[in-house]
């Protein structure tokens, strides 16, 4: 085993360890510190590796349970108030309306990813740039931002690009960190701009309208794939051997060609995406309704580029079930242990401790933003929100700090997780496919530019949160 | 031993990719809805069947969904973890949590559809609507997930054996690189001869 393991298993020792000084150290145990132990256990638990769904149900129900025990004892076991919690979460997951948007999404996902529009899409947008600096790695910018947004999948559209901007730059003699960073952090553009799928699940965890959520998070998105391509614009003006211009054949394409390129490729999905979003942004419908709709339409589109055969529907139909079942039974694991959680009185005391420390609002505000960051290294953003959401939750209200804000910073927060090493993702996807002389050093290299303007761009929000929060205003007028 | 645990796999799979197909019918009510209410014609029963088409979509999909090691785990070190070593955790993790949590939702359950199938309980929007079918699922889906564990058990005790995890069946995946490079038309000689 490699040192980064043995790093790694030290830090678990470490948190066990400071499980028991804290017990230890402790006047007397209240069931508030069975609580904290629970919540310490879930940390190392998820670190083991075993499936994030069950180690949450399975802990709270062992704990909730013996919090029940312990308050009732003369209540037969079979009366214990945690089976009933269990189901109610359950259900309760079931008939969330917010919720049902989300195998819609998912699906809408599949099948744009299946219907093979990438390979179109980006051709006719590099076409477009032909005359801007680096346009190859601008046009791959643009290309993964439309078409991670309307699929919401990190993974494929990294590896979709990898294989075809990622050859199409390095023969045209692009810097291989500079290529390598354009897509990685293209394809994880997907996970803020809306239509996302975090942004449902952390509207559904803090109780903030999605459709509210999907109107504030869209100039943060913007605003960040513009200033991704300032960045490979700048860098190509200052040494633009780094970005070689387009070869003569293509910088002489007619512009009608071009434009009836764009037509077909561009513009269909475009329209799809953004009839779906502006549909909900301007209130017209809920998120549920547009998730239909998107996903009806996207079959619609597959089928008119004649992409859809019988196999690809059924793949994505099959891959939708995974990818929810997943999400909802993660869910309802979180259900039940944060009613654990509850039970104990673990939240309290979090609530008490916190407070205790006498923090501003801005401090708090830099506080949680830094440890959701940290959480992002080990912990995948579905379990970040579903299980750290509700602890954090009653101290923004206490702290008085719009729900609706933060939420858009712990979106931006964790995209940023998905391109910092050496846990990020969308390196690995690359290096699944890129040719054997391309590094993961080297895509890790390419990715930190783009990590570093994320971190602007939250400085940026930070500063001026109407860029989030002007929009959400013109809602409901 | 393998074939039972093939076996368990392929009902798993089987009962899974059954109702994966609500998805398909969810977006088509979805959809209608939204055409009939802008027709000025709504539905009555569009809300209720579509929480009951998505709860059974996600239920029923669980047991399939582990059969295909799908539920998120943190893999940074997990990952890195040789193959015995991986199991043994996962062997003592899923007595710890797993069977207990599960056995909970299946014995929960089971009481909680019993007392809904008594009264035969309707939906609150619309009482022609019912909804006892739906909460019965809970049960299931807590036995089938079980089922589905106790599998995943035994592939473990494999592993730990032979020093390698077991075969699992070949299915659709979300980043298939093969099947991504045949989409996209791209053969292994153009990328690795893409040198600057």
């Amino acid at each position: 085993m490699s040192k980064g393991i043995w790093i790694g298993v030290a830090s678990l020792v470490l948190v066990i360890i400071g499980i028991f000084v804290v017990f230890l150290s402790a006047d007397h145990v209240t069931s508030g510190h069975y609580g904290l132990l629970m919540l310490a256990l879930i940390v190392v638990a998820i670190m083991l590796g075993f499936p994030t769904a069950f180690t949450l149900m399975g802990l709270g129900m062992i704990f909730g349970f013996i919090a029940y025990q312990m308050s009732n004892p003369s209540e037969p076991w079979r009366n214990n108030q945690i089976f009933s919690l269990i189901v109610q979460r359950t259900f309760g997951v079931m008939t969330n309306d917010v919720l049902i948007s989300v195998p819609l999404f998912i699906f809408m996902g599949y099948i744009i990813e299946r219907a093979n529009l990438i390979d179109k899409l980006f051709r006719s947008v590099q076409l477009a740039m032909k005359n801007t600096p680096a346009a190859l790695a601008v046009a791959t910018i643009v290309t993964c931002a439309i078409f991670a947004t309307a699929t919401g999948i990190v993974g494929a559209t990294v590896t979709l690009m990898g294989l075809l901007a990622l050859p199409a730059m390095l023969r045209a003699g692009y810097d291989v960190k500079l290529s390598a960073g354009a897509i990685t952090a293209g394809g994880c553009l997907g996970i803020l701009i809306p239509p996302s799928v975090m942004l449902i699940l952390y509207g559904a965890t803090a109780g903030v309208s999605v459709p509210k959520l999907y109107a504030g998070a869209f100039f943060p998105g913007l605003m960040l794939t513009v200033l991704y391509i300032i960045y490979v614009m700048v860098r190509a003006i200052i040494n633009p051997k780094i970005a070689p211009k387009l070869n003569a054949e293509e910088l002489n394409t007619p512009w009608r060609e071009i434009l009836v390129n764009l037509a077909k490729s561009f513009l269909p999905l475009a329209l799809l995406i953004g009839f779906v979003l502006g549909s909900i942004i301007a209130a017209w419908a809920t998120a549920t309704e547009a998730a239909g709709i998107g996903a009806a339409g996207g079959i619609i589109l597959a089928m008119a580029y004649r992409q859809l055969t019988w196999e690809r529907f059924k793949e994505a139909v099959f891959l939708t079930a995974r990818a929810s079942a997943m999400v909802c039974w993660l869910l309802v694991g979180s259900g039940v242990f944060s009613a654990a959680f509850a039970l104990l009185g673990g939240q309290g005391l979090v609530e008490n401790w916190v407070k205790s420390m006498d923090l501003s609002p801005m401090q708090f505000m830099l506080l949680s933003q830094v440890i959701i960051f940290l959480l992002g290294w080990p912990l995948e953003w579905t379990e970040i929100i579903v299980i750290f959401m509700p602890i954090f939750l009653p101290l923004i209200t206490h702290f008085q700090i719009d729900p609706l804000f933060f939420g858009i910073m712990v979106a931006l927060n964790l995209q940023t997780a998905f391109l910092s090493p050496p846990v990020a993702m969308a390196a690995f996807y690359l290096k699944g496919v890129a040719p054997p002389h391309v590094t993961l050093n080297q895509i890790f290299a390419g990715m930190m530019p783009f990590m570093l303007i994320q971190i602007f761009a939250m400085f940026l929000l930070y500063m001026w949160p109407d860029i989030a929060l002007w929009l959400p205003a013109q809602q409901y007028k | 031993m393998q074939q039972i645990l093939l076996f368990i796999d392929r009902i798993s799979t089987w009962i899974g990719k059954t109702f994966a197909w609500c998805i398909a019918i969810l977006t088509f009510v979805v959809t209608y809805d939204v055409v009939m209410r802008k027709l000025g014609r709504p539905t009555d029963w569009a809300f209720d069947v579509s929480w009951m088409l998505y709860g059974a979509l996600f239920l029923m999909a669980g047991a399939y969904t582990l059969s295909r090691n799908g539920h998120v785990r943190g893999d940074v070190l997990y990952g890195f973890f040789p193959p015995r070593l991986q199991a043994s955790l996962d062997l003592v993790l899923y007595f710890a949590f797993f069977v207990p949590g599960i056995l909970a939702l299946a014995y929960a359950g089971v009481g909680y559809a019993e007392t809904s199938w008594g009264f035969k309980e309707t939906s609150n929007n619309s009482p022609d609507i019912i909804i006892y079918p739906v909460k019965v699922l809970i049960p299931i889906a807590g036995v089938l997930v079980f089922l589905q564990g106790l599998a995943e058990i035994v592939r473990c005790i494999l592993c730990i054996k032979t020093g390698a995890w077991p075969a699992r069946a070949h299915d659709v995946e979300e980043v298939d690189v093969e099947e991504l490079k045949q989409m996209v038309g791209i053969k292994d000689g153009d990328v690795a001869g893409a040198k600057p």
